[in-house]
């Protein structure tokens, strides 16, 4: 199937996955957190590379981003964003440890643990429904240009196509003090695994 | 915000202008972004590449995303306007390792093979490296100048130059 061609039945049961997926990753940050957290309704994108680097706004914004390759049955990868300030907010609230915009190694390696226990928690997820084994490696981090961060998975789906297929879920904290994205990108043929799992035809 | 005389080249995409302007790319990361310059007319071409080689792929219908074809396009739209082969330079920059991790992830090392491919493609046409700004483990926004052949580099946090 080309990526090109999915009609909005195929769309809609894609988000419906991310729906599920990234609301039981978003359950598990608000446990520990211990707050309120909530979620948009998941958006199923197909971009253009070049409309790829302004998701976040301006292509400089800084952003952390904490990157997993996506293995098993399916293949592909993950990306879990935070601005700024709520990488720093995270890390402040969950290690006690001021930031000030310096991330230490000791902050990533937080933030890379806070990103592998959603990711995880999705994954579990969508392999529970789907009956398709799905493993994440362990977490990469980046803090830097959100231009620069989103090119990593971008290259990756450039190998298969020339547009990147993505389902995007956003959250944020009732006070605004954690604002995320979650990207699930399963390379094309996954896609197609995915749907034929669900039965759909 | 568009300006007229500072043309944007998106990812998997490519530019070229007549003296005098100037292109530039946004977030670099491990692609590379490799600026062609006519010495005597001044005609100037920017592409940012994302993979090494055309051949990796059959999904190869955007030239732009490879630093073989990418560059053999770049050389083709200057020579339309009116560059000469011979007379052309090249600067480029990028090819960072974004990401880091405790384990080696296939991801990691993309950067370094998209600059050595450059490298190789511009040798092969033999196409003169002048400069380079390259590797690292951070992103960077280029823009190339017409007037004098110079390349600006920004980054977050490793400052900025000239190459």
């Amino acid at each position: 199937m080309e990526i090109e061609n999915l009609n909005n039945k195929y769309l809609d049961i894609l988000k419906e996955l991310g729906n599920i997926g990234a609301g039981n990753a978003i359950t598990a940050l608000a446990t520990m957190l211990n707050q309120k957290i909530d979620m948009k309704i998941p958006k199923v994108k197909i971009m253009d590379f070049t409309q790829l680097q302004e998701i976040f706004g301006l292509p400089e914004t800084i952003i952390a981003g904490i990157y997993f390759n996506l293995e098993g049955s399916i293949n592909g990868n993950i990306l879990f964003s935070l601005d700024i300030e709520s990488a720093a907010f995270l890390v402040e609230y969950l290690m006690g440890v001021k930031v000030n915009n310096k991330f230490d190694e000791m902050a990533k390696s937080a933030l890379q643990e806070i990103g592998n226990i959603m990711a995880g928690s999705y994954i579990s997820s969508l392999s529970t429904l789907t009956s398709l084994s799905m493993k994440i490696s362990p977490p990469a981090i980046c803090i830097d240009m959100a231009g620069a961060i989103l090119s990593v998975p971008a290259i990756k789906f450039g190998e298969l196509s020339d547009k990147i297929l993505f389902i995007e879920t956003q959250f944020s904290e009732g006070n605004k003090q954690i604002q995320g994205d979650f990207f699930l990108i399963p390379d094309i043929d996954s896609f197609n695994l995915i749907l034929d799992s669900l039965g759909v035809e | 915000m568009e300006d007229f005389n500072n043309i944007r080249v998106g990812m998997a995409d490519a530019k070229v202008i007549k003296y005098p302007g100037k292109l530039h790319t946004i977030g670099l990361g491990s692609c590379v972004g490799i600026a062609l310059y006519d010495v005597d007319t001044k005609i100037s071409g920017l592409a940012h590449i994302m993979l090494p080689f055309s051949s990796i792929t059959v999904h190869n219908t955007n030239k732009f995303k490879f630093a073989d074809t990418g560059i053999e396009m770049l050389i083709n739209m200057m020579e339309e306007i009116g560059a000469k082969r011979k007379k052309i330079v090249s600067k480029i920059a990028g090819g960072a390792q974004m990401f880091s991790s405790k384990v080696n992830l296939d991801i990691m090392n993309i950067g370094n093979r998209n600059v050595v491919a450059t490298k190789e493609v511009l040798n092969e046409f033999n196409i003169p490296l002048i400069s380079e700004d390259t590797g690292g483990n951070y992103g960077r926004t280029i823009e190339f100048n017409s007037n004098d052949g110079k390349m600006f580099i920004k980054t977050i946090g490793h400052g900025i130059k000239f190459i």
